[in-house]
């Protein structure tokens, strides 16, 4: 392998990594990117919706070239019943110009932007998995070991952004191993459907897309699923707490299974061919599992560090943002000569002051509220007492409309536990986990 | 349009390893693991259960590297390490 020494090596070449390389490339410094994959992406799935805000700081118009699927002008959240829904949704023209985020494909864009890092000068090592960090002592990170004959390389920094299988974190000791409420399965179909059906199934013109996030129906367990628009192919899928899996005995494809036959979903996916099934990963510790940033000689960024807001589906631009600041910090290490922690951790003071902190702190109850409570109830028993308690206030039947009211709210009472402090009680405990 | 698993799989691109990335540490821990519930969670249906050979048998070339295996097996009796660089799974829209 190369035998010449580098300022910085970046462990994986998902948003994180290839943000990191490419801001310390364009600086001037010497940055090997190292991917397991046959290309950066060959490994990597997501919803996928990417945002425009946070790249935008890196590479500004970076969505004029960039492979993107569809605008997104609408965005629903479904609630569903056994064989029904209650919708709720936004769509407005203004998320047009400047456009506000898009649906993507992740085998397209991730080989994209690692092709800027790579033009900004970072050297491509891909097809190449590290297998260990080449620490002096048990506190210094002097480079990598790789898979590939003669595979060691050495570099002043290692920026860890090895995905949510961090098993270099693992190494480092930054976590011991996640625990399976911390992390959620998703499984996903893309779904190859023409274009012309899916812009009139959703109501789209030519570049528009739409995305809806559904709730219920996901066999009791905690747990989202999605339906996003692509060109000529949907994206389907469904994540599921690890810790609630391991108790239901439900292969995670038959939930996926599941919502393919809900009426709402089998109509706007009737006629489509399934093009590739996958599944992944998602970090749901949120800011409690954050670990520790930095150390001697390395960083480490994005879902290796479990930097995702799982409420608003945001993960890409988290890991866009914390590859930026590491490598930023880099620079700064590089000029300065010390790349020790004392430098480096001018890392975790940039992240304690970004968005991520910000956003993730404030949904910091969420995960208690994710992995502790009752699911059955919160992802079943209550989507459907929503949808019955609204099919009895629509339904004209001759009962007087109090009536209905009345029995709408003991439905949505039961589903909660039986008490008028239990609807409360959730109710507040979800407020407190949305607004920290 | 419900797919069974096999269907699925078909879908998926590998580049298959002559060896296994994934290696049951202990049969015996199998043997007495009350719940066998890797052969649920699973997505991929890798893990399967045979009773009469008393072993947990591992289709490793149907692995998608999700990672679930690794952290939900109760007594982490999965040595879990990707597959060599370019091998295992490459998908074709992600
Ligand atoms: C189903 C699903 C839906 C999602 N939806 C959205 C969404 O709509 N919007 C959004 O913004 N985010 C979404 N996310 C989250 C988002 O995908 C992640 O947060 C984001 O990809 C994290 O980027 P990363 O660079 O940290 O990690 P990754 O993208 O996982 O990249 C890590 C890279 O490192 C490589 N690697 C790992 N180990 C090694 C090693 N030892 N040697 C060499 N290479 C290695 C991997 O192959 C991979 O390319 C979703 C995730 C999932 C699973
Ligand atoms: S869950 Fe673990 S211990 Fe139990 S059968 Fe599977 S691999 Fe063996
Ligand atoms: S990594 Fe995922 S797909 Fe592979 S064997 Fe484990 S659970 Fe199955």
């Amino acid at each position: 392998m190369a035998d010449e020494r580098f300022d910085a090596i970046v462990v994986g070449a998902g948003p994180a990594g290839t943000a990191a390389a490419y801001t310390m490339a364009k600086a001037g410094l010497k940055v090997a990117l190292v991917e397991r994959g046959e290309f950066p992406g060959a490994k990597n799935l997501f919803g996928g919706v990417l945002y425009r805000q946070q790249l935008e700081e890196l590479i500004p118009e970076w969505w004029k070239e960039a492979p993107l699927e569809r605008t997104i002008v609408e965005q629903r959240l479904w609630m569903l019943g056994e064989d029904s829904v209650v919708t709720l949704g936004h769509r407005n023209e203004k998320y047009k110009s400047p456009p506000n985020c898009w649906t993507g494909l992740r085998v397209k864009f991730d080989p994209w932007f690692a092709s800027k890092a790579e033009q900004a000068g970072a050297l491509p090592i891909y097809e190449t998995v590290v297998t260990e960090l080449l620490m002096q002592g048990d506190q210094v990170v002097k480079g990598i070991r790789t898979d590939r004959d003669d595979g060691e390389l050495e570099a002043n920094i290692t920026i860890v952004a090895d995905g949510v299988n961090s098993l270099l974190g693992k190494q480092l000791g930054v976590h011991r191993e996640w625990r399976p409420h911390e992390v959620s399965l998703a499984v996903k179909e893309v779904i190859g459907l023409s274009k012309q059906a899916i812009q009139d199934r959703f109501n789209l013109d030519a570049n528009e897309g739409c995305t809806i996030e559904i709730v219920g129906q996901t066999c009791g367990m905690a747990g989202l699923g999605f339906l996003y628009t692509n060109q000529d192919t949907l994206s389907l899928g469904v994540g599921v707490m690890v810790n609630d899996l391991k108790k239901h005995r439900v292969k995670p494809y038959e939930v996926l299974d599941g919502l393919k036959q809900h009426p709402m979903i089998k109509k706007l996916i009737e006629g489509g061919e399934v093009r590739e099934y996958s599944g992944h990963l998602i970090p749901e510790g949120g800011f409690n599992s954050i670990p520790p940033l930095a150390g001697n000689g390395w960083m480490i960024c994005g879902d290796a560090a479990q930097m995702v807001n799982a409420v608003h589906r945001e993960g890409t631009n988290l890991a866009v943002t914390s590859g930026r600041l590491a490598g930023e910090v880099a620079i700064a290490a590089h000029k300065a000569g010390d790349f020790s922690l004392r430098t480096l951790s001018a890392y975790n003071d940039a992240i304690r002051a970004s968005i991520i902190h910000k956003d993730l702190k404030k949904y910091r109850g969420l995960h208690g509220l994710l992995a502790y409570e009752n699911s059955e109830k919160l992802f079943n028993q209550l989507p459907q007492a929503v949808n019955d308690a609204v099919y009895e206030m629509l339904l004209v039947d001759g009962k007087p409309k109090k009536t209905k009211q009345k029995q709408a709210f003991r439905q949505l009472k039961d589903a909660s536990g039986g008490h008028n402090m239990d609807l409360l009680r959730l109710g507040i405990k979800g407020w407190r986990a949305m607004n920290g | 349009m419900s797919t069974n698993i096999e269907e699925r799989l078909f879908t998926i691109r590998y580049k298959a390893d002559k060896v296994s990335h994934l290696i049951i540490k202990d049969q015996e821990v199998c043997l007495n693991c009350p719940t066998k519930e890797c052969n649920w969670f699973c997505p991929s249906d890798v893990y399967l259960w045979h009773d009469l050979e008393k072993m947990t048998s591992v289709a490793y070339e149907n692995c998608i590297e999700c990672g679930t295996c690794r952290i939900g097996c109760p007594t982490y009796n999965i040595e879990w390490v990707y597959p060599k660089g370019g091998y295992g799974v490459t998908y074709k829209y992600g």
